[in-house]
């Protein structure tokens, strides 16, 4: 059987231009979101997630005219997530040339959201993301707004919840990894993976190409990452990048 | 002109930027003349097949998509659950579909294999099993971007003109004269679809 695991370049937007950040913060700038997503077509990348990280912390509404232009250029698969309060937000994401969309902060007060996009789009169209980190006792928790949420929750228990309403796919993030080439939070990722049937994404910490294939050992359908493909290396300058190994399962 | 029909569901900003980037003329439409003056059909679909059929039926243009399809015979091709719809039906719904092709729509069949998760939802190798105009110089080893939980399942193989694999072999390419379909997205894969949509929008039948 051959089954070629997607690999996803992460991309941060603020303001109109991409960002990187370490464990969710530090955001330092990369450049411009229309030449890299040209490079990234030229790359052969398998799907590109694009997330205006800070759209539901500084409460600003979605960026339609960047975004739309962002997808203009796409000529793969691309989920938006940021900001997306609404069916109507979803609606011109889609309608902007996105086939999916990342909701996180607004599943907290609104899981009927999943179910409306579903409905009409299909469960495929639908992404729970779930950040995660560590509290002062080594517990698991999900956190909201770009990190700065406590919610509570717990993200296996979050994870089928999701599941449950109704996602076609959950993209699990470690803040703590993030930006860090420390490799994915394995554990998380495993526990995650395991309790659900949809397929799960990992992200935050990967530095080659051997994280991805540990992932995919713990039961990630897909794999993403943001520095190693916008870094040349840690702490070096930026690079967009692909790599051209393929992983097959 | 390449008519995009706009029933009210599926991405067809996508399908559209990448027309507009082979530099065909294409026009996303929900109006009836302007189809009847378009010389190519595209019926995207996305999401629930009865919740797009529905619509389809509803939208007004069903007649003028079936005049030229089967009067005018000019290309019509079916993306995704677009080209779900050309068959008689589908398991995930009640809705009798068009009825195109010698086909139905089932749901993938993976009960024994609980580690291939549904929707499939990646990329997949095309494996050409029949000459088709839309495989015309297709870049080396291609491969297209899948997002599905139904596939189709056809009476005999005489239409099919490619498949993947997903579990099992399965038809995701047909052509029945000027009617094609394809399960994956050309429009989100690469050069690789946009050779199809270029082969699209110049065949001539």
């Amino acid at each position: 059987m051959k089954r070629r695991v997607r690999i996803i370049p992460v991309l941060l937007l603020k303001n109109g231009g991409l960002y990187k950040t370490v464990k969710f913060k530090n955001a330092n700038y990369i450049g411009d979101p229309i030449n890299t997503v040209k490079i990234f077509n030229e790359k052969e990348a398998d799907e590109l997630v694009v997330l205006d990280f800070t759209a539901s912390a500084d409460k600003r509404g979605i960026d339609f005219k960047k975004i739309t232009e962002i997808a203009g250029e796409a000529f793969m698969p691309m989920s938006y997530g940021g900001g997306i309060k609404t069916f109507e937000d979803a609606q011109k994401i889609f309608d902007a040339g996105y086939e999916k969309v990342i909701i996180n902060s607004t599943l907290f007060s609104n899981l009927n959201i999943i179910k409306q996009i579903a409905d009409v789009y299909g469960a495929q169209a639908v992404v729970g993301a779930i950040d995660v980190k560590k509290n002062l006792f080594g517990k698991y928790k999900v956190y909201s707004h770009s990190g700065t949420g406590s919610t509570g929750h717990d993200p296996v228990e979050w994870a089928k919840t999701l599941e449950k309403n109704g996602v076609g796919e959950i993209i699990i993030n470690s803040i703590e990894q993030d930006g860090t080439w420390g490799g994915y939070d394995m554990t998380l990722i495993e526990n995650v993976a395991n309790s659900v049937k949809v397929p799960v994404i990992a992200c935050g910490g990967a530095a080659n190409v051997e994280d991805f294939k540990k992932a995919v050992n713990k039961g990630a359908s897909a794999v993403a990452a943001g520095s190693m493909f916008v870094y040349q290396k840690k702490g070096m300058g930026v690079l967009i990048s692909f790599p051209s190994e393929k992983i097959i399962l | 002109m390449i008519a995009i029909v706009n029933y009210g569901v599926g991405n067809l900003t996508s399908v559209l930027n990448m027309f507009r980037r082979i530099g065909a003329d294409a026009v996303i439409t929900d109006k009836a003349e302007e189809i009847k003056r378009a010389d190519r059909i595209l019926l995207p679909g996305v999401g629930n097949f009865d919740t797009c059929m529905q619509r389809f039926n509803a939208s007004g243009l069903r007649s003028e998509v079936e005049k030229k399809a089967h009067e005018e015979k000019r290309p019509l091709l079916g993306i995704c659950v677009g080209a779900q719809m050309i068959t008689r039906g589908s398991e995930e719904g009640k809705e009798k579909g068009l009825g195109w092709v010698n086909a139905e729509t089932i749901r993938f069949q993976l009960n024994d294999q609980p580690q291939l998760k549904i929707p499939n939802m990646g990329w997949n190798e095309l494996i050409v099993s029949k000459e088709s105009p839309l495989w015309n110089n297709l870049p080396p080893e291609p491969r297209f971007y899948f997002a599905h939980s139904y596939h189709f399942k056809f009476d005999d193989e005489t239409m099919v003109t490619g498949k993947a694999y997903y579990g099992y072999e399965y038809p995701v390419a047909f052509r029945n004269g000027n009617i094609f379909g394809t399960q994956f997205h050309p429009e989100k894969s690469l050069k690789y679809g946009m050779k199809i949509l270029e082969n699209f929008s110049k065949m001539e039948l």
